[in-house]
């Protein structure tokens, strides 16, 4: 039996990049909180097809380019 | 062969001109302000970050818009001599070389940070960020330029538009370097760590492995103002009380 | 058990009381006798030496605890030549174990070195000591000097990083490498091997290479014969702190907290142990049986990290001394990262606030959360290991931090510092 690969998609930020401007935060709540300083707390679960487009718009938004989605393979 | 062209034609584009140039003056300062409050972290729950930096870029798009209008009606005007070329080389216009060129070296300079802007994902984060420093030279330069050349300016209305775009810019301004010294404060108090860390972290390529060193970005990091023990006047001063 | 009945094994460490060696070659060579390397890349030598070494169960010596043979699958897969690394810079200040053996064995880690180098193809050798560390940097040198000159063998130098507790990351020294910035680089995929710049770069702490040169003589079999199933061999281990003769020993792997520390001669009655150095953990005196090995010391919280134990003398105050060590690992951050450089300091704000007995009722809460949320959110694990000790001295001082908060701090927080902190460093008031 051959096993599926579903690749699911994530978030993560590069912490030396970011410069907590919170952009992520505002356009990404379900995956994106900020802590006590401003810096992003993520939340690295597979993202729900819904959330793909405002992910890569908090991605290309980030004047740190410090907010990244990644593909992530996994086999199911 | 010059066609004749009647006077209310001529006196159109004239109009077209001053009034294209007048609107996008405002949208200039409309981005500069939007900007400016982006980088100086202004932002509430009705007008989040994100927003902001949303109608800062179709402000300038916008700008953009209005300023080629101004432009191209100024070229094909045959009144004043303003060729192409003038119009991004500075200070080549046969007609008012001087203001026209300050409008030159305003477009050019908007040109390069709309054009860095446009391509921001495919170059270099920090490329990008010291091309848009470029921006802070747009305004004044804008402003400038309208006040040596246009034919309005002395009228009250025109001047109370160049104030209030002043006065605008100027808030935005203050605000902003207000809040680099917050940030830069805030990295001081955590015990000047980022300052002091680049150099200690530094002793040049070992030889036999020598490369030209990178610049660090080295830059603050920005803070919201933090809770908690950071604000009480307790920390290491306490226990040194305590020892006696 | 006394000192002196405890079976001593001696593999690395041969000097002692009244037992001077050489550290010269020829002394090296009359103790552990030649190896034999190839002049060139043989390939079936090279499979025979990583066969035995993954064989033998060796972990890596640094603190970092992965399988010794496993960065060379990575490289051998990658195909690259790389430069291999010696990592002396030892930032642990509770550690002195590299130092010792590069003092006193250098040619038992330089072996190690040149076995990794022909086994990787790799034609430089790179010892990296601290720049302040100079009587260590010159015996490497004279060690150096004593093996040079034979065909096929790799160069080999002596580099000095700065001397800050970060270096010793394995990114920061490959950054460090490449560009002169020695502050450490995120890596997304460990498992790839690490780059400086455009060359490929071996990194192994001194202790493991030792240990790789001694496996090369001697084979996986009589690497396990000491030591557990799951952790073979032997360890050095920095002890310090309420003893009466502080040094570094050699033990087996799986030995007690407890009868590492009496190698070394408590000098009273213990209120804690500091394992794994200040990137590590806690200890409660009831957990002394403690085996001294990754599984146990993970199961008991705390780490197994460098090889270090600092007993804590009841005298002492163990939220005093975890406030002292949070401020310096605090001062230590290489300021990348928005939660280390700002969750470090009020970390350290808020235990010598409770030190001090002047904290607020939610102290302990908010230390426990702060702790937690810095956890995983930098480009390197030093705010981890901060975390993890704040929150491990929260747990063994637990009745003592409760008296703290309370306002009620005790006597031991007057003490002299038991911990040993570099003397360059910025401690704030607490400096011992």
């Amino acid at each position: 039996m051959s096993a599926r690969v579903a690749v699911a998609l994530r978030v993560r930020v590069d912490p030396v990049a970011c410069d907590a401007y919170g952009y992520c935060a505002e356009l990404l709540p379900e995956r994106v909180s900020l802590d006590e300083w401003g810096y992003p707390v993520v939340d690295g679960r597979p993202l729900e097809a819904g959330l793909v487009e405002m992910a890569r718009r908090a991605a290309a938004e980030c004047p740190r380019r410090a907010f990244i989605v990644d593909r992530d393979a996994r086999a199911t | 062969m010059i066609a004749a062209t009647s006077t209310t034609t001529s006196e159109a584009i004239w109009y077209v001109i001053r009034s294209t140039g007048v609107v996008a003056l405002v949208l200039l300062t409309v981005t500069t302000v939007l900007g400016l409050a982006a980088a100086a972290r202004v932002r509430t729950r009705r007008w989040p970050a994100f927003a902001q930096v949303e109608l800062h870029k179709r402000a300038t798009m916008l700008a953009l818009v209005f300023l080629g209008l101004h432009v191209l009606s100024a070229v094909v005007d045959s009144y004043v001599h303003v060729g192409l070329v003038a119009v991004v080389v500075p200070f080549t216009s046969s007609y008012r070389p001087l203001w026209t060129g300050l409008g030159a070296v305003a477009v050019d300079l908007l040109i390069a940070v709309a054009v860095s802007s446009a391509l921001r994902q495919r170059i270099a984060p920090d490329l990008w960020r010291r091309l848009h420093w470029l921006a802070y030279g747009c305004w004044p330069f804008a402003m400038a330029h309208a006040l040596g050349t246009g034919t309005d300016a002395g009228q009250l209305w025109m001047d109370a538009i160049a104030a209030v775009c002043t006065l605008a810019v100027a808030v935005a301004l203050a605000w902003r370097i207000l809040e680099h010294r917050t940030a830069l404060d805030a990295a001081a108090r955590v015990g000047a760590t980022t300052r002091a860390v680049p150099a200690r972290h530094r002793s040049g390529p070992p030889s036999g492995l020598r490369r030209s060193p990178r610049s660090s970005t080295g830059a603050a990091p920005r803070s919201y103002p933090p809770t908690g023990t950071d604000r009480t006047p307790t920390t290491t001063q306490l226990l040194e009380r305590d020892h006696r | 058990m006394t000192a002196a009945t405890l079976p001593r094994v001696q593999r690395l460490l041969h000097a002692g009381p009244g037992v001077a060696t050489d550290p010269g070659l020829a002394g090296h060579l009359a103790l552990h006798g030649p190896v034999a390397v190839p002049g060139r890349r043989d390939a079936a030598w090279a499979g025979a030496l990583l066969a035995e070494v993954s064989a033998s169960g060796l972990t890596g010596r640094g603190g970092g605890g992965f399988p010794a043979a496993a960065k060379w699958e990575a490289l051998r897969r990658s195909g690259r030549r790389p430069v291999v690394v010696v990592n002396a810079m030892e930032g642990e200040p509770a550690s002195a174990k590299d130092r010792t053996l590069l003092t006193w064995t250098p040619h038992l880690v330089l072996d190690g070195a040149e076995l990794v180098a022909v086994l990787a193809g790799a034609r430089s050798v790179a010892v990296c000591v601290a720049d302040d560390r100079d009587g260590t940097a010159r015996a490497v040198e004279a060690a150096i000097a004593e093996r040079a000159g034979r065909p096929g063998a790799p160069a080999m130098s002596v580099l000095r990083p700065p001397a800050r507790y970060v270096t010793g990351e394995e990114s920061a020294l490959a950054h460090w490498i490449a560009d002169g910035d020695a502050r450490p680089v995120l890596r997304v995929d460990k498992s790839l091997p690490l780059r400086a710049g455009r060359r490929t770069v071996l990194v192994h702490n001194a202790e493991t290479l030792a240990q790789v040169a001694l496996i090369a003589r001697h084979g996986a079999g009589w690497f396990r014969s000491v030591g557990t199933d799951e952790a073979p061999g032997t360890t050095l281990v920095t002890v310090t702190g309420g003893v009466q003769a502080p040094g570094v020993v050699e033990v087996e792997l799986g030995t007690p907290v407890a009868d590492v520390v009496q190698r070394c001669g408590p000098s009273g009655p213990i209120a804690g142990f500091l394992v794994g150095g200040y990137g590590g953990a806690w200890l409660a005196p009831e957990l002394a049986s403690t085996p001294y090995a990754p599984t146990p010391l993970a199961r008991a919280g705390a780490t197994h990290g460098v090889g270090i134990v600092v007993a804590l003398p009841t005298t002492s105050c163990g939220i005093a001394e975890t406030a002292r060590i949070a401020r310096w690992m605090a001062g230590q951050s290489a300021g990348q990262c928005g939660p280390c450089v700002y969750g470090l300091p009020a970390l350290a704000d808020d235990l010598e606030l409770l030190a001090a007995g002047r904290a607020d009722g939610s102290v302990v809460g908010r230390l426990d959360q702060r702790a937690r949320s810095v956890v995983g959110r930098g480009a390197c694990r030093h705010p981890d290991g901060v975390a993890r000790l704040v929150r491990s001295a929260l747990s063994v001082f637990a009745a003592d931090a409760g008296a703290h908060a309370a306002g009620r701090p005790c006597d031991g927080r007057h003490a002299a510092s038991v911990l040993p902190f570099p003397r360059t460093a910025a401690l704030g008031s607490v400096a011992s």
